[in-house]
């Protein structure tokens, strides 16, 4: 038996010791590894009528991962250009939304971890608290902000800054802000974390010997606040390629997000092995990207736990 | 020694809120001196020295810096660097990319930075230690990094706060030695903090003793130790042996004091504070540990304590003997050894004797905390 699992024992006993190891293990095996493995499995099989599963029919075959590249067999192009492009534009989007969600929050989380006082615990609150509402209702609260009658256009048409109203849902703005909205604590609370066991000296050491405040931050926070901005942004971005609610309610008509297709082909076509190809080929692509992110930024594995 | 900037506090003031952190502070220090601001722990050292930095605005008067008034002016403008209490090195950067930090923000090349920190290291004596990150070194060699980083950027006034107190004694004894060393060498002013009387008395030039917000006096360790201004810098830098009592009568520098327990005694009224003190001033005679004998018989009777002893210790190089005293408190004589045979007192009543020029008398105040 490894040292762990005896300290592990010895600290909880036998039997509890046991109940705790079985939980742990139903929990990773039964309802993470299982269930995906079994995606996995159905990614590979072609979409039978239940009396055919099982049967002779029912082959190992790469046709949903084909499908995804080449579209359908005999169909008039060469690639399947259309969902395609929604996987790409989905990743890119992806991505900016993280950057854009960093600019944003980098400067909120460095001001809650380095000032003191009560306020900022009220900071906090206010931050949390909108999460207590659901995500299709901030969704839609969005659209009212954002809609052609909306609140912007209205103000912005009675200031007379516009005179006919800017749509920016077609635009994808309302998308972009209601992605952004939604992960703000999980790029916040990482950087915060980390920000907020950064001495001060160290700041005003580097202000005495005569930085100017953007290379403080270049040199001695962002270098020290990396682990934190790491896990942020993998968070952030592993979420909003996957998030489903804001591109249904707030992307504009002609912008499809990746996820809506596996979406489509899960329910509209009741196609499921070639919904799971889709949803692999999304969960690979994005561990690939992050993994080869985190290699360019030179950022290790454990620091992505802080 | 004149060649450095020298540097002036007028009239200077800091409030947090209604607490007085600091109270009408003047100070002229010396372009090139070794200036040591010496006080207990929450006096006010840290808020001034980050007055002098330019952490902190003074709530009133001002801070001079070469005769420039540094007011409006920024920490990354003012040619001062700070080590601090706790040294921030940064953690992430490498010896060599911390020493020369200060180069990197002007610009200068990576093949410049890397020969300088090579000087500084052989300096501090850390020579071909430049690739290591802080983390890898000692405490002491650490210490030496941050003084490097500080020099590096040239200041012209090198502010240091208690950057010896994490280390160890013996550490701390070698490192009061080097820093003395560089400050010669590099005859900039130094301005450092401390609550150790030692480290203030062997290094500095000046000092000046503060107390919860107030300087009570500004002098060399020697004035400071043989002549102190106020029962605070008596009682808080060295051991003594302090005695209450009123004025009885004053005679030119000279007065007796009346006491309740060890009778008439006579003192020299400290300098600052002759021609100011009355007769029935309520007063406090201050007595070094090695400035007592044991009496001899024609001794006179007002230049003599008698009290019982307690109990005795054998130092080594002093022989200690503790005898009752006033409010409580112990005397505490030292007798050097010089090869004499010493016999246990314990139990006994003894006579002390002193010479005037060695029981210094001051208004009676506030003493420092043991
Ligand atoms: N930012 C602040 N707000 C309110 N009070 C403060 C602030 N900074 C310092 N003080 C108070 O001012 C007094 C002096 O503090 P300072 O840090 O100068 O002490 P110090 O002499 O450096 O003590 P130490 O030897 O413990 O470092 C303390 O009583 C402290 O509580
Ligand atoms: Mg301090």
């Amino acid at each position: 038996m490894p040292r762990f699992l005896k300290e592990f024992f010895n600290r909880n006993g036998t039997g509890m010791g046991l109940a705790i190891l079985g939980l742990v293990i139903f929990w990773t095996i039964g309802l993470i590894i299982l269930p995906q493995l079994s995606m996995l499995d159905f990614s590979f099989r072609p979409n039978l009528p239940p009396p055919e599963i099982g049967g002779p029919k029912d082959v190992y075959t790469l046709e949903n991962y084909k499908y995804l590249i080449y579209g359908p067999e005999g169909g008039s192009q060469d690639y399947n250009a259309v969902d395609l492009r929604v996987f790409f534009r989905t990743l890119l989007a992806a991505v900016c939304v993280t950057i854009f969600n960093l600019i944003l929050c980098y400067p909120i989380a460095y001001y809650l971890g380095q000032s003191k006082g009560s306020h900022i615990r009220i900071f906090a609150i206010m931050l949390i608290i909108p999460y207590w509402i659901n995500e299709i209702l901030r969704a839609f609260a969005l659209r009212i902000i954002f809609g052609e009658t909306g609140v912007l256009n209205t103000l912005f048409m009675g200031l007379g800054i516009w005179d006919t109203p800017f749509d920016f849902i077609r635009n994808d703005i309302a998308l972009y802000a209601g992605l952004g909205y939604a992960y703000i604590l999980l790029m916040i609370f990482p950087i915060y974390n980390v920000i907020e066991s950064l001495d001060h000296n160290q700041i005003e050491a580097a202000r005495d010997l005569g930085a100017p405040w953007w290379r403080i931050h270049w040199r001695v926070v962002i270098p020290y606040a990396k682990p934190g901005i790491s896990s942020g942004c993998t968070m952030v971005f592993m979420l909003s390629a996957g998030a489903l609610a804001a591109p249904q309610i707030l992307g504009g008509p002609s912008s499809l997000w990746f996820t809506q297709l596996i979406y489509q082909q899960f329910n509209d076509n009741n196609d499921w092995p070639q919904g799971a190809a889709y949803a692999i080929v999304l969960l690979v692509t994005c561990i690939l990207f992050v993994l080869a992110v985190m290699r360019l930024f030179k950022v290790n594995m454990g620091d992505i736990g802080k | 020694m004149s060649a450095g900037v020298g540097v002036d506090l007028e009239n200077l003031w800091i409030r947090f809120g209604d607490f007085v952190a600091v109270r009408d502070a003047n100070v002229n220090i010396n372009g090139g001196d070794f200036f040591s601001f010496l006080g207990p722990s929450g006096c006010g050292k840290t808020t001034i020295l980050r007055a002098v930095s330019g952490f902190l605005d003074p709530s009133e008067g001002k801070v001079l810096i070469g005769g420039n008034d540094m007011r409006g002016i920024g920490p990354n403008k003012r040619p001062t660097a700070l080590i601090f209490q706790n040294l921030a090195l940064f953690p992430l950067m490498k010896v060599w990319e911390n020493i020369t930090f200060s180069m990197e923000i002007k610009g200068a090349s990576a093949r410049e930075r890397r020969k300088r920190a090579d000087e500084l290291l052989d300096m501090i004596a850390l020579p071909g230690q430049g690739d290591k990150l802080p983390s890898e070194l000692s405490g002491g060699q650490r210490q030496r990094v941050a003084i490097a980083r500080a020099l590096c950027a040239e200041p012209d006034v090198l502010l240091l706060d208690e950057p010896l107190s994490a280390l160890d004694l013996k550490l701390r004894q070698h490192m009061r030695t080097e820093l003395r060393e560089i400050q010669q060498r590099v005859g900039i002013t130094f301005i450092y903090i401390t609550h150790d009387q030692g480290e203030a008395l062997t290094m500095s030039d000046n000092i000046a003793v503060m107390r919860a917000g107030v300087i009570d006096q500004i002098a060399d360790g020697k004035t400071i130790y043989n002549d102190p201004n106020t029962a605070f810098a008596a009682s808080f830098v060295g051991e003594n042996n302090v005695f209450r009592g009123k004025i009885r009568r004053v005679m030119g520098t000279e007065a007796v004091i009346s006491t309740n327990r060890t009778g008439d005694l006579v003192a020299r009224i400290s300098t600052a504070n002759q021609g100011k003190m009355r007769e029935g001033d309520e007063a406090m005679m201050f007595v070094r540990p090695e400035a007592f004998a044991i009496a001899s018989d024609d001794a006179p009777g007002d230049h003599c304590v008698t009290a019982r002893v307690k109990h005795e210790e054998f130092e080594g190089n002093v022989f200690n003997i503790f005898t009752e005293g006033d409010g409580g408190k112990e005397i505490k004589v030292s007798l050097p050894n010089v090869g004499q045979s010493f016999e246990d007192h314990t139990g006994q009543t003894i006579r002390l004797e002193y010479e005037t020029r060695n029981a210094v008398l001051v208004p009676a105040g506030e003493l420092a905390a043991e």
